[in-house]
């Protein structure tokens, strides 16, 4: 297996053969004629003929790439009829007595050349489009058209460089992915492939071509921008399954994205989703996810190599909050310890670090990282609608403890005149036991309750999540669990708090309807897993026992 | 001979759209010549790409000349062009 990497420009996996683009052997020969006015009439109809194939192509891109894509081969007409370049030709014909294809040829280079010398950016990548338009007058003078190559099967089509009308003239039914050696991401190329729904990898460099020929086996995962020659069997394997996940979730976003979260019944449930960078965004958006159920903030500390300031979480808190312009964000405050460390938090080591110093616990003993956390938090409340959620939470003198603190950050930014919001949520994490059997009374003190269904199960069921030899023994469906759950619950509702969750078992669509059935409110998974989630809600029937 | 001052408001300046469509009108009027200058160049404006060859950009200024037949109303048909920024 040989792989090779550049840059991904449409996100999908494409399995199959190869099949190398051969260009037309774009070396014209200088020929002295002496018949000037039939060398004129010669380039006429070729022009002719060109400017009819470039309407025909615009006519296919219109439809299957739109019009802003489309006009690139528009541009390609009016440069045909361009008053200069024509000029220029006819002139070699006539004063130097050559053959129209060396005259095109020539004419071509010498305005390639003009836009290669241009200082900026659009304008130098004209000069391919005038190479694309003069190599047609020549393939259309001399009778070739090596372009519309013959391919009966679906083919990876992989060249050195494609011109915009060679990416479209190819029957779109036939190609699995586009690979090029060379070429820019932000080339026509690469945004018609892009448009075309096609996998495609731009720039895999000089030495592409020379490993490939056609028939071999390959696989183009244009999401890393990888391409595999003779894959070997757990890659073929990996990547198969990388396709179908894909293609479920991409059939998944075009029936469910916009619908509502809502029971064949009629019950509502939010489904938000879990990310822990700001980096993270966009993937919440496009999967179309009501919220953010879970932010964890850790990455602001684990990316530093001190103590991130108010300033710098504000900034990142601030644009999250923007980012997602009102819709509920869930932040939850430092979660250090067990298994996430940074070094500048001087941790001591320790034999059990899950049941050790932690979270919360680091907060509370050292209130001043506590309180930048918390005012920055606040300040960047005033951008949206903010929610602060504590985590590993196993007592009422813990929480009252953090609500003091709270209460006070408050009282600060008052004093200071400074804005926050006073609709701020506050929650805690379900993730211990102990803070389930006494949900009934931290349930008076928050806004809302989140399950953390991993660690919940790690304290539960005393296995230990980070030793692979136990799992076995994991059961995540275990009565136990699931009992805590809907304690939770009915303790969070008899008091007017909301309960959401944000563990991997949110995302496990075969308790849907149990997490339904006990009045969650709320499912927040990772970004990819929110419509597989809607599409489980949106076919339980709550009605039916 | 008239000539009229303009600025370049379109994002992307005189790209090959807009070149194309000045093109256009130029050639529309065959009897009267059409001048731009700027950035230093002077260029005929009936050629698309020689309008693109002065790498006119956005917030550039370009002093339009028009020469022949019923020269002010192609000015102002060309001035009324580059100000709707060329319908972009």
């Amino acid at each position: 297996m040989t792989t090779f990497t550049g840059k991904g420009v449409y996100g999908a996996v494409a399995i199959g053969k190869i099949s190398v683009f051969k260009k037309r052997d774009a070396e014209v020969k200088r020929v002295r004629i002496d018949d000037i006015e039939r060398e004129k009439q010669r380039l006429e109809h070729a022009k002719a003929a060109s400017m009819e194939q470039l309407s025909e192509i615009y006519e296919k891109a219109l439809k299957e790439v739109g019009e802003t894509n489309a006009a690139i081969f528009e541009i390609h007409q009016m440069m045909l009829d361009d008053d200069d370049y024509n000029e220029s030709i006819i002139t070699m014909i006539e004063s130097q007595k050559v053959n129209a294809e060396y005259a095109v040829a020539k004419t071509a280079d010498n305005f390639a050349e003009m836009f290669s010398s241009m200082d900026d950016a659009y304008m130098k990548a004209r000069a391919a489009d005038i190479r694309d338009i003069s190599n047609r007058i020549i393939s259309n003078l001399s009778g070739e058209r090596s372009e519309e190559t013959a391919v009966n099967e679906k083919v990876i089509i992989c060249a050195s460089d494609l011109a915009p009308s060679e990416t479209v003239s190819l029957d779109k039914e036939k190609v699995l992915a586009f690979v090029t050696a060379h070429g820019s991401s932000n080339s026509h190329t690469a945004i018609l492939a892009r448009n075309m729904n096609i996998p495609a990898v731009i720039g895999t460099g000089d030495d592409f071509l020379a490993a490939i020929k056609d028939g071999d086996a390959a696989i183009v995962d244009g999401f890393t921008g990888e391409v595999f020659i003779d894959p070997d069997e757990e890659t073929r394997a990996r990547l198969l399954k990388k396709q179908a996940d894909d293609e479920k979730q991409k059939r998944l976003l075009q029936e469910l994205k916009g619908k509502e979260n809502i029971t064949l019944d009629g019950t509502k449930v939010h489904i938000f989703a879990n990310i822990g960078s700001v980096d993270h965004i966009g993937e919440v958006l496009l999967n179309d996810a009501g919220g953010i159920g879970l932010f964890r903030s850790e990455f602001l500390y684990l990316e530093s190599s001190d103590y991130p300031t108010e300033e710098q979480q504000f900034e990142a808190y601030k644009k999250v909050l923007e980012t997602m312009a009102g819709k509920k964000v869930i932040i939850r405050t430092l979660d250090i310890g067990a298994d996430k460390k940074v070094d500048y938090f001087n941790l001591k080591r320790e034999e059990n670090p899950a049941l050790g110093y932690r979270a919360i616990r680091i907060c509370l003993t050292r209130p001043e990282i506590f309180k930048t956390q918390l005012r920055a938090l606040y300040r960047a409340s005033f951008y949206g609608n903010l929610g602060i959620m504590f985590p590993m939470i196993t007592s009422v003198s813990e929480l009252e403890k953090i609500l003091a603190i709270c209460a006070e950050v408050r009282a600060e930014l008052k004093a200071e005149s400074v804005e926050y919001s006073e609709d701020t949520e506050l929650g805690i994490m379900i993730e211990t036991p102990a803070a389930a059997l006494i949900s009934d009374q931290l349930a008076q003190m928050v806004d809302f309750f989140s399950v953390g269904t991993n660690d919940l199960t790690q304290y539960t069921l005393a296995c230990d999540r980070q030793n692979p030899d136990i799992e076995p023994f994991i059961d995540t469906h275990h009565e136990a669990i699931l009992t805590l759950i809907r304690m939770s619950a009915e303790n969070a509702h008899k008091h007017g708090a909301w309960i959401g969750i944000c563990g991997e078992l949110a995302a496990d669509t075969s308790l849907t309807e149990t997490f339904l059935r006990m009045g969650i409110d709320e499912l927040s998974v990772a970004p990819t897993f929110v419509l597989k989630v809607r599409e489980a809600v949106r076919n339980t029937d709550l009605s039916k026992s | 001979m008239v000539s009229k001052k303009v600025k370049v408001v379109n994002e992307q300046g005189m790209h090959m759209r807009p070149a194309g469509e000045l093109a256009k009108v130029v050639k529309a009027h065959p009897d009267c010549e059409v001048t731009l200058n700027a950035n230093g160049k002077t260029v005929k404006a009936k050629a698309p790409m020689q309008i693109m060859s002065a790498c006119i950009k956005c917030g550039n200024e370009v002093e339009i000349v028009c020469s022949g037949t019923d020269e002010q109303a192609v000015l102002d048909e060309i001035a009324a062009m580059f100000e709707n920024g060329f319908g972009e």
